[in-house]
């Protein structure tokens, strides 16, 4: 059972990288240069660069961009959420905006992000956090329309001031809900973050991409997307993993 | 359990100040209309008052109106004299799910809100103590640790009560605290809050739609009814404790509330 569990991931990735290697052999026998779009080249690459220290800056600062925008999505994502929930009155005026706002790709803000915030780190910020912060939301607000109506009303025999709800029945009732936010805005994240580190940064896995097919240097490129593929699995992984230690204590 | 000479004869005083008095209550329902009107009810100091009614003849609507929880369109309720606005520190609710919060262990469940701002200001050390004492009179000392997903449904009903006994409540407000158990722990359970209640020098107001329930474990059961509900008859049980051992009296309450129950249908 074991061996199979291990296997047969194995085995797709194995035969992923397999159809890479004949799609780039066939692409190479019309396009010679593009031979170095093949799994072979971008190994290589891709071993010379986790040598260097240049991958691993640019490495280092996309995570940072990712923890300064999942943190921003967070601070607006959470009250909003928790007032979407207990506020019927908020949330029926609010719920066509966000519903309409989710659905813009935040990659259409770009020109204006760029223009309001000029160029560098802050508009990436704000396109990371914009995509983070509605799965936080709503998944914060579904918490708290599911909390057990019964522990609002201890908390009501309580004479809990409206403080002491949040902070000791509301809180701690929706973090696994927070936690699964968490985990669907990292995904996102990460996605957005290589096209919006496409343009107005000197610097990160986007802007890596980039400067690979201006340098022509494809084998990089293709290593740049394995790099990125890995960190994202990773990152995937931590996510679960706390969301699964959360509800076990 | 108590000796049948340990009981205190409260119900044939009729003496005991009043903890809880209901005068004139009527509440409706946006959508709903009215629920119940006209309803007065006292529960005296150390009384166990049943109030018996079938599902959704708003006896859990009464209760949270008696307990402050919800305004009644008309009437007043007081609190050991005092008009009532919100729930009162001295009282304690139980509920028919244990709604135990899942991210606290046992010792945190039961010490839940003792330290909020509006209840009576008391020393770390004492509400540790009385987190303790409510733990051990309802059998989980040694479980302190434990959440209550490691817990079974007649346990957590057992955190749940010792929630409400921390408290030290001068009367608490059981809503089917019973009717999610089994038999066996269910009876083991009515005897326990006889038990304890008896012991904490409590008052209980018990709703349940269990004419048993309501015979084993009140002093004085009121059969609520109709719609708009209202009160329709009253007993007073002076069976001792433990009822089980009188079967006449028990069977002979038995059949004038089942009488009762029949006439309040037609």
């Amino acid at each position: 059972m074991r061996v199979v569990n291990l296997l047969l991931p194995l085995t797709g990735l194995l035969a992923a990288a397999l159809l890479w290697a004949v799609g780039a052999g066939w692409l190479a026998s019309h396009t010679p240069v593009a031979a170095s779009f093949a799994p072979l080249p971008a190994f290589e690459a891709l071993s010379q660069l986790l040598q260097g220290r240049d991958l691993w800056i640019h490495v280092g600062i996309s995570l940072q961009r990712v923890g300064i925008g999942l943190v921003i999505a967070l601070v607006l994502g959470i009250p909003l959420g928790v007032l979407t929930g207990l506020s019927k009155w908020f949330s029926r005026s609010t719920t066509p905006l966000f519903q309409f706002a989710r659905m813009i790709s935040p990659l259409s803000w770009m020109p204006l992000a760029v223009m309001v915030l000029g160029v560098g780190d802050a508009p990436v910020y704000f396109l990371l956090a914009f995509a983070a912060v509605w799965p936080i939301l709503l998944n914060t607000a579904s918490g708290v329309a599911q909390l057990d109506p019964n522990w609002l009303l201890l908390a009501r025999s309580l004479s809990a001031t409206r403080r002491e709800t949040i902070l000791r029945v509301i809180l701690p009732g929706i973090t696994a809900h927070i936690l699964t936010g968490v985990r669907l805005a990292i995904g996102i994240i990460w996605i957005v973050l290589v096209p919006a580190e496409m343009l107005g940064v000197s610097a990160g896995l986007g802007y890596f991409i980039l400067d690979s097919r201006d340098r022509l240097a494809y084998s990089d490129l293709m290593a740049a997307i394995l790099v990125i593929g890995f960190l994202g699995y990773l990152l995937d992984h931590a996510a679960r993993s706390l969301h699964r230690r959360w509800l076990h204590a | 359990m108590n000796s049948p000479l340990a009981e205190p004869a409260i119900a044939e005083a009729g003496l005991a100040p009043a903890v809880l008095e209901g005068r004139g209550l009527s509440y409706a329902h946006a959508g709903v209309g009215t629920i119940f009107d006209g309803v007065s009810l006292t529960v005296r100091r150390r009384e166990i008052v049943a109030l018996l009614g079938s599902s959704g003849c708003g006896k859990s609507t009464l209760l949270r109106v008696l307990a402050g929880l919800e305004k009644p369109v008309a009437g007043e309720v007081c609190f050991l004299g005092d008009a009532l606005a919100e729930p009162h520190p001295r009282s304690a609710l139980v509920f028919q799910q244990p709604s135990l919060l899942p991210w606290l262990n046992l010792a945190g469940n039961v010490g839940f809100g003792l330290d909020f701002v509006h209840q009576p200001k008391a020393a770390k050390a004492e509400l540790a103590e009385r987190v303790s004492a409510a733990i051990e009179a309802v059998g989980l000392a040694g479980r302190e640790a434990a959440y209550p997903s490691q817990l079974s449904g007649g346990m957590a009903q057992r955190a749940a009560l010792a929630r409400a006994l921390a408290r030290q409540p001068e009367l608490l407000f059981a809503d089917e605290p019973f009717s999610a158990l089994d038999a066996i722990t269910r009876a083991e359970m009515q005897a326990l809050l006889v038990d304890v209640v008896h012991r904490w020098h409590s008052a209980v107001l018990l709703v349940t739609h269990d004419i048993d329930e309501a015979i084993l474990v009140a002093d004085r059961i009121v059969l609520m009814g109709g719609r708009p509900g209202r009160l329709v008859q009253e007993w007073t049980v002076d069976i001792p404790h433990p009822r089980e051992d009188f079967p006449e009296a028990v069977s002979a309450l038995r059949l004038a509330i089942l009488a009762a129950l029949r006439h309040s249908c037609q």
